[in-house]
């Protein structure tokens, strides 16, 4: 499938020189896409140079893993192949933002947190929570990576409203468009977020904004088990302060929940103490967020075997004392999510044997499934994602595979990346 | 995957023994009354909303189960019979307009809501519940379904979920597709597959995400699991009457630039306000060019903040009454004026065109006035109803169809409306969908490539356009026809690479 020899590289390499901006090998520091080493590095300019790119790839049968800031590259399986990384850092101009209209539009390359500062400007936010500190919008859009604020607004998916890709031929595509409401043909973009680089090129995105709130209060209240989580919990969704979040955290020195209130000074204060009448005397008020943030409970600076391994465990709300209770007793465990919408991540400590962690895996799989759910395994060392299928079952994979077919018929586009092997 | 019905079907049948086949089937599985092969009642199935496309089906089939829903298409698929979905028949754009040559598949007796989960905030329900009871069934737990279009007493959740149908808080609150986290699916080959579920984020593409809105020409789906939204504290809403629209358009964006997300803001114009006024008394502010309906919702706190300025950014901008309504009766009586509008306009027209287009909202002033000079030139009237916080316009294109020669001048002006939408990078359809009225629009709003690039999606679910064919796209693709390398080369592909050798 791939076509790694260094003759046809040296013919690559000449082929897209000739059509791109930046054409080298990977930084002798990188480690490719989680240990695998592309042959050569494109980094294109723009749209153009990303279509013509794709086209020469086409042609030459190389597979392609694009690149955003690289910040989750260690995400999901490692790619069967990467002939070509390409590297989108240079599409980082935020296009347009209509304040009057709450949209903006931006490549793909720019990190999140320069679209946050130029909405910023028009009092406004893309309701995103940055999870990994200098990620892309790209690489945000691909792996549906989501925070604390999703409890209130949802994830990429609803936020997106227009995307434009590449296709694997270089063709390019766009679908949605500017308007917040549009039901003009399918939601390619739906299909495009958490696709992980499998279908095509993410290089430009429209989304829909929300205004800056003025004031922001976050409620805390520590529990000594699952059964008092899911109170707090279950307080905190069926209230009617509107909840902006609902995060949990747990680790050695316990667990706490903490809701966050959004809006006017005078609303937020009110609901500040309502919530608080909710949550018990020991309820506690900050302005400031908790400690973690929006981060991930890993260690994100680790790296190859040093990583904790990741995983993002989803299950329907009436099933978060079970989950709790299934990954409470593991070792070492350190644990955060948005639990008021049935997401909570965890980090094995790396010393892990992967043969527990594929037995830990396998029996959360059993109790989120129960609940409507399923367990992703987000990033870990290769030993583990050797021992377990990070993904896990899927149904209607059939449709994925014949999805896909379609988008990539000749699986060079990320290929093994994904769900199934895609 | 599956391989073509048509190279396995044994000998080529004609289109009534195909469609025999198919009914031998549904009878087999359904009662008497599921089946309808007679010609009379199957004509009482031949339209939907959009009255003026009419065709009459080969056969209707009315499944009481998901499992008898999926083995008749699973009979289509074998019998390379086309297929339509249909709801409530409320749609607007023909999209559960039937095939001359298929199967009508009907969901009115799937109405039963399954579940309704109050600790997961969600409920479970057939594809042919309709929309409002899914909230009357939530309401006594303290939630409701958020999206509520305002055929809401009457259309299906199927229908909304095809539709990714909106409603006048769709501002605040977004689209079905934000509400709907899981559907079961029959895939056009008879496949009986899960989508999404109770949980969010399920592993692998959001298939379910591609598969609302795309007005059945993926697949049909059965079970739908929604998010339920939990009742606000304080719910205000406000009658607003203005002189003029560009008045109302001004405090409109006053609002959302005060940073304010209202439930909903909705216009009506002289016209519109003068039929709703003959049809249901709504006994709007006197002599109003134009009148908002605003609704504040969430926390009392915040409301009530919200509300002061909210009455201050109005009269900033001219408006010379206001009224407020708290309790449930009173606002009712606000949103009956708006909710009825469509209908209302029967009183003051004989015939009329309900038109769906989005521009963004800064665009209002600029394109109301472009909407009042073609009418001025054209001598055809428009009312205009519109959900003025998200930009979605509904024009309503008055004619008389007994008068010669007004149907395609009252077509044109909609059509003219259209094009203005696109000019001002908005979008053909904000509601109602493309169907089979707006196919051939697309192309406007998407280059070849774009729909090109829509279509491998549904190469992807249904290669044999058996699943509500003719609708959506104006050319169908050839689904055999996959660019690939090994295959033969995309011409655009050969051009691209000769320039780089
Ligand atoms: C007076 C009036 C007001 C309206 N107001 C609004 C509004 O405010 N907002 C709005 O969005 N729409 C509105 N509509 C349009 C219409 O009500 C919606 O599009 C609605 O969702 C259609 O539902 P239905 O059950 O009637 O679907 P149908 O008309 O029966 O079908 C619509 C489409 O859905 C497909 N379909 C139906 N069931 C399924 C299924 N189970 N699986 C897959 N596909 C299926 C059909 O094939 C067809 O393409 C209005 C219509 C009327 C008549």
């Amino acid at each position: 499938m791939a076509a790694s020899t260094t003759t046809d590289l040296d013919g690559a390499r000449e082929a897209l020189t000739s059509v791109c901006g930046r054409v080298g090998e990977l930084e002798e520091a990188s480690d490719g896409v989680d240990g695998v080493r592309p042959g050569l590095v494109a980094g294109p300019n723009d749209v153009d140079q990303v279509a013509a790119v794709m086209r020469v790839c086409s042609e030459r049968g190389l597979s392609v893993v694009p690149r955003g800031r690289g910040t989750k590259l260690t995400w999901g399986t490692p790619p069967a192949s990467a002939d070509v990384l390409l590297d989108l850092s240079a599409l980082d101009r935020v296009l347009d933002h209509q304040a009057g209209d709450l949209i903006l539009a931006t490549q793909a390359g720019v990190r999140l947190a320069d679209v946050q500062s130029v909405a910023a400007e028009g009092g406004q936010r893309l309701t995103l929570d940055e999870t990994v500190p200098g990620g892309s919008v790209g690489g945000m859009l691909a792996t549906n990576a989501s925070g604390p604020r999703r409890q209130a607004v949802g994830t990429a998916r609803d936020l997106l409203i227009g995307i434009t890709v590449v296709r694997h031929d270089g063709v390019v595509a766009k679908a949605g468009g500017r308007v917040v409401k549009n039901v003009a043909g399918y939601d390619l973009g739906k299909l495009l977020v958490g696709s992980f680089g499998t279908l095509g090129v993410i290089v430009d995105a429209t989304f829909r904004l929300h205004p800056v709130p003025a004031a922001t209060r976050w409620v805390s209240a520590a529990f000594d088990g699952p059964a008092r989580a899911h109170e707090l919990v279950q307080a905190a969704v069926h209230s009617q302060v509107v909840p902006a979040a609902v995060e949990l955290e747990q680790d050695e020195q316990g667990g706490r929940v903490h809701v966050l209130l959004e809006g006017r000074p005078d609303g937020v204060a009110g609901r500040t103490e309502a919530l608080r009448a909710l949550l018990g005397p020991d309820a506690t008020d900050a302005e400031e967020p908790p400690a973690g943030g929006a981060a991930y409970p890993w260690d994100l600076a680790a790296t190859g075997d040093e990583r904790d391994t990741a995983l993002k465990t989803t299950f329907a709300l009436s099933g978060l004392p079970d989950v709790l209770g299934a990954l409470g007793d593991l070792d070492g465990l350190r644990l955060r999510g948005s639990a008021g919408v049935g997401v909570l991540y965890a980090a094995l400590p790396h010393r892990t044997a992967p043969a527990d962690v594929a037995a830990t895996v396998e029996r959360l799989r059993g109790v989120c499934g129960r609940h409507g759910g399923s367990v992703v395994v987000v990033d870990a060392p290769a030993a583990v994602k050797d021992a377990v299928d990070p993904w896990g079952p899927v149904p209607a994979l059939a449709l994925m595979r014949r999805v896909k077919e379609q988008f990539d018929p000749d699986h060079r586009l990320s290929p093994g990346r994904f769900v199934g092997g895609i | 995957m599956s391989s073509s019905p048509a190279t396995t079907a044994p000998a080529p049948e004609s289109v009534d023994q195909r469609i025999a086949a198919v009914a031998d089937v549904a009878r087999r599985l359904l009662p008497e009354e599921g089946v309808i092969t007679d010609r009379a009642r199957l004509r009482t199935y031949e339209c939907d909303g959009l009255a003026h496309y009419r065709v009459t089906p080969a056969l209707v089939v009315v499944p009481e189960t998901a499992e008898q829903l999926a083995e008749v298409v699973r009979a289509c698929a074998d019998h390379a019979v086309p297929y339509v979905a249909r709801g409530s028949g409320t749609g607007l754009s023909g999209g559960a307009l039937p095939h001359a040559e298929g199967v009508l598949v009907v969901t009115s007796r799937m109405r039963e809501i399954r579940e309704v989960r109050r600790e997961d905030q969600r409920a479970v329900v057939e594809p042919g519940v309709i929309n409002l009871d899914v909230t009357r069934a939530a309401t006594p737990h303290g939630y409701y379904y958020a999206p509520d279009p305002s055929s809401q007493q009457i259309c299906s959740i199927g229908g909304n979920v095809a539709e990714n149908s909106g409603g006048a808080h769709c501002l605040k609150y977004g689209f079905t597709a934000n509400h709907v986290l899981g559907a079961d699916f029959v895939a056009p080959d008879g496949e009986h597959v899960p989508l999404g579920g109770m949980a969010p984020d399920a592993p692998g593409y959001d298939l379910l995400g591609a598969v609302i809105g795309s007005e059945g020409t993926l697949g049909i789906v059965t079970t739908v699991t929604v998010r339920l939204t939990r009742l606000p504290e304080e719910v205000r809403t406000l009658l607003v009457g203005f002189a003029s629209t560009d008045q109302a358009g001004a405090a409109t964006s006053a609002i959302i630039a005060a940073g304010i997300v209202p439930a909903a803001i909705e216009m009506m114009d002289a016209l519109a306000i003068e039929a709703a006024e003959a049809a249901v008394r709504c006994n709007y502010p006197d002599g109003a060019g134009a009148v908002l309906v605003i609704e504040l919702d969430g926390s009392v706190h915040d409301v009530e903040a919200e509300f002061s300025d909210v009455e201050r950014l109005c009269r900033e901008h001219g408006s010379f009454e206001q009224r407020l309504a708290t309790d449930p009766a009173d606002r009712a009586l606000i949103w009956k004026g708006r909710k009825s509008a469509f209908a209302a306009v029967g009183r003051i027209s004989p015939d009329y065109i309900v038109q769906d287009g989005v521009i963004p909202r800064t665009a209002l002033p600029e394109v109301l006035s472009r909407i009042a000079a073609l009418s001025e030139e054209s001598g055809v009237r428009v009312a205009n109803v519109f959900h003025a916080g998200d930009g979605n316009l509904h024009p309503l294109v008055l004619f008389d169809d007994a008068v010669e020669g007004a149907g395609d001048a009252a077509e044109k002006v909609s059509g003219a409306i259209l094009d203005l939408c696109i000019e001002h990078g908005g979008s053909i359809t904000g509601e109602h969908g493309v169907g089979m009225d707006k196919a051939k629009y697309m192309p406007r709003m998407y280059s070849d490539d774009d729909l090109d690039t829509m279509q491998l999606v549904r190469c992807a679910f249904d290669p044999h356009h058996l699943s509500n064919p003719g609708k959506l796209f104006p050319t169908p693709r050839l689904c055999g026809e996959v660019p690939g390398r090994k295959k033969a080369p995309h011409p655009l592909q050969a051009a691209g690479l000769a320039e780089v050798f």
